[in-house]
Parts: C-alpha cells; sequence; structure tokens
C-alpha cells in the first residue's frame, strides 16, 4: 500500500519534471536563431482567428444569459441600472477569461495534440530531429507563442462581444435603459479588473499550448494512445484552466 | 562476437557501435551489439520481428541512446551528446523511416525542399533546381505539387528517399524501405536504393527482412538475434553459412537463394 502510493508519486513527481523541462526548453529554444516568425504567424492563425467564431457565439449568448439571469434578479432590489455592471464584471473578472479558453482548449487545443502526436507517431517527430532541426524549436515553440498571445486576444473579443450581448437582452429586450446599462459600466469597471482577466487571459494560453502540446508530444505509438492523449490533453487543461482561475482570483482580489 | 567478424574488422568503420545495451519498458532489447559499419558500402540488418532491428538502427542516430555502450559515428562518440554537438554530427545522415515520416502539411516539393531551406538555408532557384532533380531521380518529376495523403506507399517512400538524398548525405539509414508494397514496388524501391548508393557512394545501413532479395543488393549483411549480432559477412557468405540457425532463418519460405543466382 505504502509501496504503491510512494510509485504513484514518483511517477506523478517525474512527469511533472518532465512537462517543466518540456516547457523551459522549448523557451530556451524560441530566443535561439534562426526565428521562427512564420511558423508563429501560422499558429497564431490557427488558434486565434479560427476560433473567433466559436468564440463570439460564446460569448455572445453568455452574455445574455448573464443579463437575463441578472436582471430579475437585481429587479427583485429595484436597482435594473446596475445590470451593465454585473455583465461586465462578470464577463471581464471571470467568465472572458475562463470560458474563452475553455473554448480554445476544445477547438484548437484538441487539434494541436492530435496533430502533434500523429507526427509523433509516424515518426515526423523523428525526421526533424535526423534533419538535426529541434523540434521543441519548430514544432512547440511556435504554438507555445500563439497560446499566449492569441488567448488574451480572443478573450478581449469574448469580453466586448458579452456586454453587447447583455446589452441587447438587458436594453432591446427586457427595457434597462441604455444610459444606465453603460453609465453603470463606465463607474463599475476599474483597472484592477481588465489587468486581472488579462492576467488570467495570458496564463490560461499558456496552460492550453502548454498541456496540448505536452501531451501530444509523448503519445505512446499507437491509435489508442493517440486518442487518449487527446482525452488527457482537454480534460487536464480544462482542470487547470479552473484551479488556476480559484488561485488568481484569490490572489487578486 | 559474430560468425564472419575477422572480415567486418579490416574494413575501415564509419560508424561502430559497441557493447550496445537498450532495455525498453524494462525487457531487454539490446544485449551487447557490437557492429561495424563499413564505409561506402550497402550494409543490411536482418533478424526477426521484434528483435529491436529499428532500435539498432535509431541508436545509430542518436534517437536513442543506448543504457550501455558506444556509439560511434567517424570519430564521435555519440551515445552521451544532445543539443548543437549531436546535431552537427547529423548533419552526416539522413534517414529514410519505415512511413516515410513527410510532413503531411506539406506537399512532397516542399517535404523534399524542407531540408534545404531549414539547414542550408537556400532559397529560389537554387532550392528549385535541386529538389526537381532528386524528384527526377526517384521517378517523381512532376508529382511535387502532390500532398503525401495523395500518394501510393511506393510514391511517398521515393519522396521519403529524395528528401534523404538532397542534402547529400554521407550516410543514409533506412528502416525497413519496402515493408507494406507488393513485390513489384518493393524491387522497384530496393534497385532505386541500389542505383541511388552506386551513383553517390554513400554509407548505407539498411532493417530489412525482405529474404533472399537484401543478399542481391547488399555488400554486407548482419544478423540481430538475441539482442547481438549473431553473425556479420559479406552478402555471399552469408547465403553459405552452415550455422543451423540462420540458415534456418534465411531459407524460411522454402527458398533458399543461391549465391551467383541473385547477386549481380
Amino acid at each position: 500500500m505504502i509501496e504503491q502510493l510512494g510509485a504513484w508519486t514518483i511517477i506523478r513527481v517525474r512527469e511533472m519534471g518532465r512537462m517543466l523541462l518540456f516547457v523551459l526548453s522549448a523557451f530556451a529554444w524560441l530566443v535561439q536563431p534562426p526565428f521562427r516568425f512564420h511558423q508563429i504567424m501560422k499558429q497564431l492563425h490557427f488558434i486565434g482567428y479560427k476560433s473567433t467564431f466559436v468564440v463570439v457565439l460564446t460569448a455572445g449568448f453568455t452574455g445574455m444569459v448573464l443579463a437575463l439571469q441578472g436582471y430579475y434578479s437585481l429587479r427583485k432590489f429595484g436597482s435594473e441600472g446596475l445590470l451593465g455592471s454585473a455583465v461586465a464584471l462578470s464577463m471581464i473578472r471571470e467568465l472572458g477569461p475562463v470560458l474563452a479558453a475553455l473554448m480554445v482548449t476544445a477547438r484548437a487545443g484538441s487539434a494541436m495534440t492530435a496533430e502533434i502526436g500523429i507526427m509523433r507517431i509516424t515518426e515526423q517527430i523523428d525526421a526533424l530531429d535526423t534533419m538535426a532541426i529541434n523540434p521543441l524549436q519548430y514544432l512547440i515553440a511556435p504554438k507555445l507563442v500563439a497560446g499566449l498571445i492569441g488567448v488574451p486576444l480572443l478573450v478581449a473579443i469574448f469580453d466586448v462581444v458579452g456586454i453587447y450581448g447583455g446589452s441587447l437582452v438587458g436594453v432591446d429586450l427586457l427595457g434597462v435603459s441604455e444610459g444606465a446599462y453603460w453609465n453603470s459600466i463606465q463607474s463599475a469597471v476599474d483597472w484592477k479588473d481588465i489587468y486581472g482577466g488579462i492576467l488570467k487571459s495570458i496564463s490560461f494560453g499558456l496552460i492550453v499550448s502548454w498541456i496540448c502540446c505536452y501531451k501530444g508530444f509523448y503519445t505512446r505509438q499507437s491509435a489508442e494512445g493517440l486518442g487518449r492523449a487527446t482525452t488527457e490533453a482537454v480534460v487536464l487543461s480544462s482542470v487547470l484552466i479552473l484551479v488556476w482561475d480559484y488561485f488568481l482570483t484569490s490572489v487578486l482580489l | 562476437m559474430g560468425l564472419f567478424s575477422h572480415l567486418g574488422l579490416a574494413l575501415e568503420p564509419m560508424i561502430k557501435l559497441i557493447g550496445v545495451e537498450k532495455k525498453l519498458g524494462g525487457q531487454p532489447v539490446l544485449q551487447g551489439v557490437d557492429l561495424t559499419i563499413p564505409v561506402g558500402k550497402l550494409t543490411t540488418i536482418i533478424g526477426r520481428s521484434g528483435e529491436g532491428k529499428s532500435v539498432l538502427l535509431k541508436h545509430m542516430i542518436g534517437l536513442m541512446q543506448p543504457d550501455r555502450g558506444e556509439v560511434w559515428v567517424g570519430d564521435v562518440e555519440i551515445s552521451r551528446l544532445s543539443g548543437t554537438r549531436l546535431n552537427d554530427v547529423r548533419k552526416k545522415f539522413a534517414m529514410l523511416f519505415q512511413g516515410a515520416a513527410l510532413f503531411d502539411s506539406l506537399s512532397v516539393y516542399e517535404n523534399v525542399a524542407f531540408p534545404l531551406r531549414e539547414k542550408l538555408r537556400l532559397t529560389g532557384p537554387a532550392v528549385a533546381r535541386r529538389v526537381e532533380e532528386k524528384l527526377g531521380e526517384v521517378g517523381l518529376a512532376g508529382m511535387g505539387h502532390k500532398f503525401p495523403a495523395e500518394l501510393s506507399g511506393g510514391m511517398r517512400k521515393r519522396a521519403g528517399l529524395a528528401r534523404a538524398l538532397v542534402m547529400e548525405p554521407e550516410i543514409i539509414l533506412f528502416d525497413e524501405p519496402t515493408t507494406g508494397l507488393d513485390p513489384l514496388m518493393a524491387k522497384s524501391i530496393h534497385d532505386l536504393i541500389v542505383t541511388m548508393h552506386r551513383r553517390f557512394g554513400f554509407t548505407a545501413v539498411m532493417v530489412s527482412h525482405e529474404i533472399p532479395e537484401i543478399f542481391a543488393i547488399s555488400d554486407w549483411v548482419a544478423m540481430l538475434r538475441k539482442g547481438k549480432i549473431a553473425s556479420m559477412a559479406t552478402a555471399a557468405e552469408f547465403q553459405r553459412t552452415t550455422d543451423p540457425e540462420i540458415h534456418e532463418f534465411i531459407s524460411v519460405g522454402g527458398t533458399v537463394a543461391l549465391p551467383g543466382s541473385l547477386v549481380g
């Protein structure tokens, strides 16, 4: 029993060490020439641009449902005028970063794991190695950078679209005054809220691309291994996003 | 030591493995491999499936590190190298993988151009000239625009070979180059390898279980058995062996290749 626990602990600790080494060496390769500007742009296009539609869709409906729920709660206290600030603060502080990162995990993260995993299984990663091209530099580092840049940008879009979605329901459907909606946002949202949201989205961007690249890179040599790697990548990065969100929030507040 | 290893020692070595041991998942795969790959020759490693032939090949180019033992490429011991110094050694190499390992996201042309652009930093017409030339040599002229997914198994191997040849390496490793191909296609790939080997004079190491075909194309044959090199000899000598186990292995399928009937 104790032995099993010990063995389990050793495996986990070793895995964590390997994950840390993975991301550190990828960043170390990033600052060495040749610089893969074109690769970074390609990944940014994939992670960022191609996720825009799904992020906009999620953001719109999230903002709308927030306004709907918020309106009926606030009406009990006769303070419908605060609807704008309620929507905007939940968006900027919590839902924007978390939901956008979860959507990126589901859409781009799983695809990244599968792509890298297939390259591993079909020996394309070994082929890079034999050509004396470091796969961490060529394949992984651009994806990490793209995650770091792409997710915050998507979160920004998410926040804006969400707030407009809220106004669509709150102002146009439920009849909150337009001036009150936008004024309450202006007076309630602080730089600290924005700053916290940016910090969150950057760290979530790193989590998604890090975990998804790592799981793909160390895929076991089989189709089953690839399936498992993709599942693990999505589950682990989603859980880590939520856990890390809690810790960041508790520190930021 | 192998049956004919005294012959191998007389040749100038390109790659030399000394006492290489490797365990995978707790199972011993290589158990003290001593092997010398002579310069400029085509050496084929045969052995049963799962004996670790591909593992052996991957040790030669530093894709795997031995648990024990030494791997020499020229006068460099590579088993403990990493990073830039390993990459310097790898510039001598090219490898044709079992599934050809072409990059899915790139066309055949881009695949062959890839090492030129990435390693030699060549651009424009210099790349085009060398890529077209290599595609022509492997019989894929005009197919550059196709993607790996659109190619047959044999064509993929040809494209992989073009990518391996384009950097004009000193050593090319072939990991079961004909696996999964029909006999005619396999023969055409073998012929292509021999033609390219004669023309460019690189050192070739091939892992295969195409018996007896490989006896006709190889200069040297080494047999891996129970994690060690059981025997290494010239192709002709190898077929005359009296060792019952080797004899049994190379005569599987009922046809013992007769020296002279295939060689040349």
